[in-house]
């Protein structure tokens, strides 16, 4: 087996494996009857929690690539990048299903009137053409380089999402607080490569004094 | 959940314990205990079935009962009432009370009473509540989350208490304090609000007979999860006006500050009535979601429209009658 099939044929599919996981454990929640109290309630943020984490983990492979230097890393970025709007997907569906129950009025009450739905609706708005345009073909008939530009939507996107987690909470709470923390971790270590390359342009200059 | 299909396993309705039944399960259990055999065991029950969630002698029904209230507020089910809470001094998640409210010991439990009163003092729970009778109050209860249970109270009218404590003329206002005990309550190691949660009322609504000192619920002795072993209950106000685990009273001639209202001024007033018509500035306070109630065809409690001051109007509304409930929140 070359390493091209071993990405191929055991670690992709192991991949999305472990993304269905959360979704399975969901299933099996709501096939028990176990979605405590306020079964909408949970379900909704159970949702909303796993999208913010495959989000970060989609934006966690740059900077993985770049601390490691372990190239084939970009061949699990469309696959996890896909995932984390597979599950904002369903934690938009399950506000206006089980939350809103299709009150369309409601919703729109929502988007207007709270600030973190209205974040959070732009970031769907955001990732929604970035899904939409993920496959090869796009890719060649947008044009690497405006493909490219689109795509770092997906960073305001994040950003959005983030407040919208923070917004959402009562107080000011740790949890959203530490995923805003590592989303600026994540975003910043993109400008690592750019820091390195002006320091060494820098230090060629330097030794000329 | 979602769509039911019923499985061979199922408890058919027929099957449930009846609550006055389940009630009497502890008197199963000590004539359990009073075999042979489970007398070997008797060391390590000594621990005691009896102790939390003993069932409360002698409470006395009063005219709001589940009867009163009819069809469409039906009593909430008791594992939603004590599994589904918040109680920030054990965690945020609505678990965490129930799985780590164990370490909360709640007898002894005494309670300060101080400020304007002629009889100031250090109350133990006795003390304070065993004087009066208990009473049971079903009431509805309203989250400012928008959710909302409706709940068989056991406790004593906080008039009854106050009159006892002989507030002076320049008490104008009653506030409250929960226990701060970091090793007893964990989530106090996270500033998550300024410890101890505080609340308060104006003398009026302290006196109003809506407001209970409750001491448990289902018949029985106060979950810990549920603010035992005293809690406040304002059924007309959003539920974090309703504080837990009191240990001091005090009787103020200033609006006292309270704990959500420091937190986030102008999210939580002071008063913070149940009003349909003043939303909360990130959510609308228009609707709620009954927990346990009637579902739609998704398996989802459908959302209600939430009454003016929780159904409680005929009751408080003359309190409030000069005032901007929008100014006022």
């Amino acid at each position: 087996m070359t390493p091209n099939d071993r990405i191929r044929w055991i670690a992709k599919p192991a991949v999305w494996l472990l993304c269905l996981m959360p979704l399975m454990w969901l299933g099996w929640r709501i096939a028990n009857q176990d979605l405590t109290a306020n079964p909408a309630e949970f379900m909704n943020r159970y949702l909303g929690d796993w999208a913010l984490r495959m989000l970060w983990t989609a934006l966690a492979v740059t900077p993985l690539m770049i601390v490691t230097g372990w190239k084939p890393a970009l061949r699990f970025r469309r696959l996890l990048g896909l995932f984390a709007f597979f599950y904002v997907a369903l934690h938009v569906a399950s506000y206006v299903v089980a939350d809103q129950y299709f009150d369309w009025l409601a919703i729109w009450n929502d988007i207007v009137k709270r600030t973190y739905i209205t974040l959070g609706m732009a970031a769907l708005l955001i990732l929604v053409p970035l899904a939409a345009t993920s496959t090869n073909g796009m890719v060649r008939r947008i044009g690497g380089k405006t493909w490219t530009r689109l795509h770092r939507g997906v960073y305001v996107a994040a950003i959005c999402a983030a407040i919208h987690f923070i917004m959402m909470r009562k107080g000011f709470q740790l949890e959203p607080l530490i995923y805003a923390g590592i989303l600026a971790a994540l975003l910043g270590a993109r400008l690592a490569p750019a820091w390195k390359k002006r320091a060494r342009a820098k230090a060629e200059v330097q030794p000329a004094r | 959940m979602l769509i039911r299909t019923p499985r061979k396993s199922d408890v058919l309705s027929s099957e449930i314990t009846p609550h006055s039944v389940f009630l009497r399960r502890r008197e199963f259990l000590r004539a359990a205990s009073a075999t042979s055999a489970t007398a070997a065991l008797g060391p390590f029950m000594l621990s005691d079935p009896a102790f939390a969630g003993a069932k409360l002698p002698n409470v006395k029904k009063t005219k709001w009962t589940a009867e009163s209230l009819g069809e469409n507020d039906k009593p909430t089910p008791y594992e939603d009432v004590t599994s589904y809470n918040n109680f920030y001094e054990f965690g945020t998640g609505k678990g965490d009370p129930k799985r780590k409210a164990g370490s909360l010991k709640t007898k002894p439990w005494t309670v300060v009473v101080d400020g304007h009163c002629e009889n100031p003092g250090r109350y133990d729970f006795d003390d304070l509540i065993k004087v009066h009778a208990l009473e049971e109050r079903v009431y509805r209860f309203r989250c400012v989350e928008a959710w909302s249970m409706v709940i068989p109270w056991v406790g004593v009218p906080l008039a009854d208490i106050i009159k006892r404590m002989g507030p002076t003329a320049d008490a104008k206002y009653v506030s409250f304090e929960t226990l701060v005990d970091p090793e007893q309550m964990p989530g106090q190691k996270f500033a998550i609000l300024k410890w101890p949660y505080r609340e308060g009322l104006r003398m009026d609504e302290a006196m109003n007979p809506l407001t209970l000192m409750a001491v448990g619920l289902y018949g029985e002795e106060m979950p810990n999860q549920n603010g035992a072993p005293i809690r406040l209950v304002t059924p007309w106000k959003y539920g974090f006006k309703s504080i837990k685990s009191i240990v001091r009273i005090s009787f103020t001639d200033k609006q006292p500050p309270t704990s959500w209202n420091l937190s986030a001024p102008r999210e939580y007033g002071f008063y913070s009535n149940v009003n349909p018509l003043v939303n909360h500035p990130r959510w609308s306070q228009a609707k709620e979601r009954r927990l346990g109630g009637p579902t739609n065809v998704f398996g989802f409690v459908q959302k209600r429209p939430t009454l003016m001051f929780n159904g409680y109007e005929e009751e408080v509304a003359a309190m409030y009658k000069d005032m901007d409930l929008a100014r006022y929140y």
